[in-house]
């Protein structure tokens, strides 16, 4: 890992309403249901758990490099950033609007998946999210996935970002359906040391995702990092179609065909061409990128 | 949970003209604390919801104190508790006066 | 019911519906007149990476047919396969590009229908069932996002003490019911009446958007989601 240069200020750090702040131009974040507007879980009483005025994520509109953006944080340290009812309509709502306002969308996620404690209503609100980000996706809005986050992107968070038309993603930024625990827990230690950071990493996290195709951009962990990879990413076309999902199908079967048999992120890493597989976790970004620029399966106008 | 509210008398009114500050987040060993404005010059208010039952005394000496150090006349304060302690809460309500005071 | 059951009733004017590797394919006729194409994923299977893009790749070419054939999903699933191999090969991709050709055979004109009649669980829950425009049910279908010994297990509350909670609200556990009331249901359907019926009452009837929150709202189960997506609508469309 690289020593923190003395301007860089991170991503991984930074509170939900820190990163809007600093993703955005200054001054430019218009809220929507506010926490003054007192829109909390009605269900987290039942549990004696304290609840949080926006539920755990904000959203609303600005500019990002002049562009007109509606934009949603989640808040990674509330619940995890887990979805419950109130948090999920805010997201569904919001991209009904960029249906509407053909209004491109940046969603900074930090979320472990469904809230258990309102688990029926977070699993409806994800296939809500994810049918209102096709739909404006069918418009040729961008929608845009900014994963760097300490509860990571899991469970039915990673089925939207599945959804988005770019992702951008830092070494710290973990994508996965069921977590390391879940994983253990499930099918044993055998199948998925969960203490195992290492291997958390090279199955799910930002390198690995980034070089086999799972994510488009990849950047240090740094707002400024973040704020020109979504810049980036909101040039990429959003188009979904009968030729992207073709062109999508191809490459998921290569992906398998190619690397089905592999044990590791290492041994992907190595048929992929990486001349020093066990080294990625220690390279930094510049030399990260150097490698996995050539080498990296892409998944241009194919997500 | 446990919902405690307390009136309070203010020895300052608050500074700055920003309707709405918030300041922190409701997690384990934090808290979230939303200020308004709208309550008289001299007082006050502070509501607050916290899962830990039985610390109302705890809460009561940290408001008062808070009330009579800080800037507070004029606010309505709500927290939401995520067990933090009381060092942690009397920093945030410290936090959200003087985000209040800041232009927006 | 059987899925054999299930697949006589549904197309009294036959079908071919063949079960591989916990997949199901093939076709039935509600009437001499329509073709439904089916797929499916049977005997509670756990669907992963392979068996997620064999059923997006059928469902693809299906869409590609100029033709407006009714898709039909049966559902009697686990969750998403847990493996570690299934997150190195990219799950959440694989799940999310078998939602997306769902989405886009709808809009290609070929309705949807999942008939969930067994279980379905966590991501391959949203990924099949819930990725269908429409989304029935027979009794005795077991949707859920987690078990509730799991739940208890990571909420680190007793089995009891979440039973109870869970018989005061249908926003958390397990069951049909449940995941009726919050609004991820358009229907049960009655067993003791011909399935064939109820289909073709389902494609008669005109597709919405999503009513999904407004059923939730009407039933009970999950009342601010609707009204919360709707403010949220609005004051971008006023903003902005």
């Amino acid at each position: 890992m690289t020593s923190p240069s003395p301007t860089r200020h991170s991503w991984y750090e930074e509170s939900a309403r820190g990163r809007l702040a600093h993703l955005l131009d200054p001054g430019s974040f218009t809220e929507f249901l506010g926490p003054e507007r007192r829109e909390f879980s009605p269900h987290l009483g039942l549990f004696n758990l304290p609840h949080q005025l926006d539920d755990g994520v904000i959203v609303g509109d600005g500019r990002l490099g002049g562009r007109p953006v509606l934009a949603a944080a989640q808040e990674g340290r509330f619940m995890g950033g887990a979805i419950g009812e109130v948090h999920g309509a805010k997201l569904t709502g919001l991209l009904h609007a960029a249906r509407q306002l053909k209004r491109d969308v940046v969603i900074l996620f930090d979320t472990g998946g469904v809230r258990l404690q309102e688990a029926n209503a977070g699993e409806l609100a994800i296939s809500e999210i994810i049918r209102a980000t096709l739909e404006a996706r069918a418009e040729g809005v961008r929608v845009v996935g900014l994963l760097g986050g300490r509860a990571g992107c899991y469970g039915g968070g990673s089925l939207i970002a599945g959804c988005c038309s770019a992702l951008v993603i830092s070494e710290q930024g973990r994508l996965s359906v069921s977590g390391p625990e879940v994983i253990e827990t499930n099918k044993g230690v055998e199948e998925f040391d969960s203490r195992d950071r290492a291997l958390v990493w090279r199955t799910m996290g930002g390198k690995h995702r980034y070089l086999i195709g799972g994510v488009d951009l990849f950047v240090d962990d740094d707002v400024a990092a973040f704020r020109a990879g979504a810049v980036a990413a909101l040039n990429r076309p959003a188009t979904l179609d009968h030729t992207v999902l073709a062109a999508e199908q191809a490459r998921l079967e290569r992906r398998l065909a190619r690397f089905g048999d592999t044990a590791d992120g290492t041994e992907v890493w190595a048929r992929l061409g990486v001349a020093d597989p066990a080294g990625v976790p220690n390279l930094d970004t510049g030399a990260f990128l150097t490698i996995a620029t050539s080498k990296r399966e892409g998944a241009d106008a194919a997500r | 949970m446990e919902n405690l509210r307390y009136e309070l008398s203010a020895t300052k009114p608050a500074g700055g003209t920003r309707a709405v500050g918030l300041v922190g987040v409701v997690a384990s060993g934090n808290l979230e604390v939303l200020l308004e404005r709208g309550e008289a010059p001299d007082r006050c208010v502070i509501e607050i919801a916290t899962p830990a039952h039985g610390f109302a005394a705890l809460w009561q000496a940290v408001t008062a104190d808070f009330a009579a150090r800080m800037a507070a006349g004029g606010l309505r304060i709500t927290v939401n508790d995520g067990g933090a302690r009381p060092d942690t809460v009397a920093l945030r309500l410290a936090q959200g006066v003087r985000l209040m005071e800041k232009p927006e | 019911m059987r899925p054999a059951d299930i697949l006589s009733s549904l197309f009294p004017a036959g079908h071919q519906v063949t079960e591989a590797g916990g997949l199901l394919t093939g076709s039935g006729r509600l009437d001499p007149q329509t073709t439904v194409e089916v797929v499916g994923i049977s005997g509670k299977t756990y669907p992963g990476v392979d068996e997620a893009l064999a059923l997006a790749g059928r469902i693809l070419s299906i869409a590609d047919r100029p033709d407006a054939a009714p898709l039909l999903f049966l559902v009697n699933s686990g969750s998403q396969r847990m493996s570690r191999r299934d997150e190195l090969m990219g799950l959440s991709e694989t799940l999310a590009h078998l939602a997306k050709a769902l989405w886009r055979a709808d809009q290609a004109g070929h309705r949807t229908i999942g008939l969930l009649y067994g279980g379905s669980a966590a991501g391959a829950f949203i990924a099949t069932a819930l990725a269908c425009g429409s989304l029935v049910a027979l009794p005795g279908a077991w949707p859920e996002v987690m078990d509730l010994p799991s739940m208890a297990r990571v909420t680190k509350l007793s089995l009891d003490v979440l039973t109870e909670k869970a018989a005061g609200t249908p926003v958390f556990a397990p069951g049909l019911d449940n995941l009726f009331a919050t609004g991820a249901i358009a229907e049960i359907w009655d067993p003791a009446r011909p399935l064939c019926d109820q289909l073709k009452a389902l494609l008669a009837a005109t597709r919405d958007d999503d009513g999904r929150a407004g059923w939730g709202l009407e039933r009970g189960g999950r009342v601010k989601a609707a009204a919360i997506a709707r403010e949220v609508q609005r004051l971008a469309l006023a903003h902005g």
